[in-house]
């Protein structure tokens, strides 16, 4: 069955994206990244600490993924155009992950701002996809912008409450047609499943895995959920309920 | 002379060009972007740049992120 | 960008081979999905399957329509301003061929039928010409617009289509709705039964409740004339059509109306049989197709069929209709343009939807 995930111009191998934050260690990344089987890859953008001994993250990151740096730590469209920017400089391809947050209570992002840096960054040429706050005009905004898809919250960053937001990702996935890629939140391996079995296009999943028992082998379960979810979801699903006959039937009198 | 070098006033070596700076500090050149005077530069014009008094300097590299 | 292009890409679609595919477990499925239908599912449930299921059917969209409008009817009702017509329709009555009176309300008139109408309480009401430029050109149903103003408070019109400016210059002037029927969706048969005038611009047609949204018109109320041709197919481009133009004009209200054709002056045999279970199918699947999408029945169908709709999906209901010209005050009215079957009163048609359980509304909104 033809089931390509194309994003940008890029056709994209997995439907599963994986952060590389909160990891006890950098070494097990490139086992987690194997055993996930993901293409896309998220990092960040830092500024050098020349006391320390830093290591170059892209040795962690096999050839073959597609890097996706994000634009965390700005608080505004200006701070995520001039992160994006440099993020390109260092010559990784032209994916880019926006994420403008000035709350930092909860970490929610501030889609206004969100759309103000797609429109920039869309018409430098960027493949741009936005992390947001589950909301439809904003996703319309966002896919007139030029957004290659979008990413819904499921829950916010880091709390591993799983799909929260559900009934607003489902209009989403109903009335975008760009992909919809639900990011954040994404507690268990179970919640990317229903994340997919709704129509999602893909997920990404960062503090599950990084923070699990096990890493390497939490990241093959993701990998087995969103391939299950996702099946499920081109199968067609539907519940089977039987109705059973009213005793005052409303077209009786049709009879 | 001094620079500014990631927000931090630093000490450097008058008439030092950008890509001695960088050798110096040890740094892998495909691993970093720099943003100089508030302009990104790419890596091939780092050779032709010679540091003043005052420069603003920003080092950056890719971090494990979400 | 035009509906026509979504109606061509269904131009060679296998209607039949679809319809014999389709299966019980899709309309159970279909009844309890919880999320938007895609075109195909709604396609299923005119099948000829799904009308087992209109049980289930009308449950759900009884609850949706709760949900979406609560236990509301809003009353309104027609004003034909002008029956003068240069078209060649063989369904009409008002068919440029057809020897009946010819009438045009004068301003006086306009004015009578208006209090006379709103002294029912009836605070919405749409306004119908025929299509004649000459005998009742837009500056025409300007003035009688301005003059409704003063009794109602929503004025939608039916009448021929206009271009958009002229659709901006009616909503400047206090329309917020417009209805527009289709007539028939497929190209051919709509060839063969508009045979001469205006009208047999296919297209034209088609685009004008676009060209209505894009003016910034409140409501658009569309339909097909059930029994012109195959109804599970006209009902299918219905719906897509009012899809196509929520999806595109998303803070315009679409609505749809479900006119069934009825005995008329002329002597046209429609092709089509539409039985009552066939309408009440049609009405079920637009409800659960497009739960938000406002519908009308109008007083072409009997008392008892409109009754028992009350419920099902019905949002809308006109009373006291006439469609003679100046058919609610003057002794001198014009011939109709088909007949009445509900000759129900206003305070009868409230009556009734009170006794249902539902309130009969008469003003929805003020513009201001």
């Amino acid at each position: 069955m033809d089931d390509k995930l194309i994003i940008g111009d890029r056709e994209i191998t997995s439907r599963l994206f994986i952060g590389t934050g909160k990891f006890p260690a950098n070494r097990i990344i490139p086992d987690v990244v194997r055993m996930s089987g993901a293409q896309v890859v998220t990092v960040a953008l830092r500024r050098i600490d020349f006391d320390s001994d830093d290591e170059n993250m892209l040795k962690y990151i096999p050839k073959d993924c597609i890097l996706m740096p994000n634009t965390s730590g700005a608080r505004n469209a200006e701070e995520a155009v001039r992160i994006a920017r440099l993020a390109r400089a260092l010559g990784c391809g032209n994916f880019i992950k926006i994420e403008v947050i000035s709350d930092n209570r909860y970490l929610l992002p501030d889609n206004m701002e969100t759309v103000r840096a797609t429109e920039i960054l869309a018409r430098e040429g960027f493949t741009v996809l936005p992390y947001m706050s589950p909301d439809l005009m904003d996703a319309r905004r966002l896919k007139d912008a030029g957004a290659a898809a979008v990413m819904p919250l499921g829950a916010p960053i880091g709390t591993n409450k799983g799909l929260k937001t559900r009934e607003m990702i489902k209009i989403l996935i109903d009335e975008i047609d760009i992909p919809v890629i639900v990011d954040a939140g994404i507690g268990k391996p179970s919640d990317a499943c229903e994340a997919m079995e709704l129509g999602a296009a893909a997920v990404l999943v960062n503090t599950a895995i990084a923070t699990a028992g096990d890493p390497a082998v939490m990241a093959e379960a993701f990998a087995k959920a969103v391939i299950a979810g996702r099946k499920a979801f081109l199968s067609g699903m539907g519940p089977v309920k039987e109705y059973a006959e009213a005793s005052s039937p409303l077209t009786g009198f049709l009879a | 002379m001094f620079i500014t070098l990631n927000g931090k006033q630093t000490e450097v070596n008058d008439g030092i060009s950008l890509t001695q700076l960088i050798r110096s500090k040890g740094l892998e050149p495909e691993s970093i972007v720099i943003e100089y005077n508030r302009s990104i530069l790419q890596r091939e014009e780092w050779e032709s740049v010679v540091l003043k008094e005052n420069d603003k300097l920003e080092v950056l590299r890719f971090v494990g992120g979400g | 960008m035009s509906f026509y292009e979504r109606y061509m890409e269904y131009k060679n679609f296998d209607f039949e081979g679809f319809f014999d595919r389709v299966t019980d477990r899709d309309i159970i499925n279909i009844i309890n999905k919880d999320r938007r239908l895609s075109e195909l599912e709604f396609l299923m449930l005119l099948s000829q399957k799904a009308a087992k299921y209109l049980e289930p059917m009308a449950q759900k969209a009884k609850k949706l329509t709760l949900q979406n409008f609560g236990k509301v009817i809003l009353l309104y009702t027609p004003m034909y301003l002008a029956n003068y017509c240069v078209n060649q329709c063989v369904y009409c009555g008002f068919n440029i061929t057809n020897s009946i009176k010819r009438k045009k309300l004068t301003l006086e008139e306009v004015e009578k039928e208006a209090r006379a109408i709103s002294s029912t309480g009836l605070r919405h009401i749409l306004i119908l010409t025929g299509e004649s430029r000459k005998e009742s050109p837009v500056g025409y149903i300007k003035d009688c617009v301005k003059i409704l103003r003063r009794y109602f408070r929503s004025i939608a019109i039916e009448v021929y289509p206009l271009y958009e400016n002229e659709y901006a210059e009616l909503v400047e002037e206090g329309v917020d709705g417009i209805t527009i029927y289709q007539e028939v969706y497929d190209e051919e048969k709509y060839k063969a039964l508009h045979l001469k005038g205006p009208k047999r611009n296919y297209i034209y047609r088609l685009d004008a409740p676009e060209r209505a949204c894009r003016a910034s018109m409140r409501n658009v109320n569309i339909g097909a004339l059930l029994g012109l041709h195959d109804w599970r197919t006209e009902a299918f481009y219905t719906g897509l059509h009012a899809d196509y133009l929520q999806n595109n004009y998303t803070d315009v209200e679409i609505s749809i109306s479900l006119p069934r054709i009825r005995p008329h002056f002329g002597s046209f045999i429609p092709d089509c049989i539409v039985e009552d279970r066939d309408l009440v199918q049609i009405m079920l699947s637009y409800r659960l197709f497009m739960p938000r999408a406002g519908i009308t029945i109008s007083t072409r169908e009997s008392e008892k069929l409109r009754n028992n709709l009350i419920g099902l999906g019905v949002t809308k209901m006109s009373a006291a209709s006439s469609t003679q010209v100046g058919g609610h005050t003057l002794c001198d009215k014009s011939d109709g343009q088909f007949d009445i079957n509900d000759r129900r009163g206003v305070e009868e048609m409230r009556q009734m939807i009170y006794s249902k359980g539902y309130q009969p509304v008469f003003k929805d909104w003020q513009a201001i």
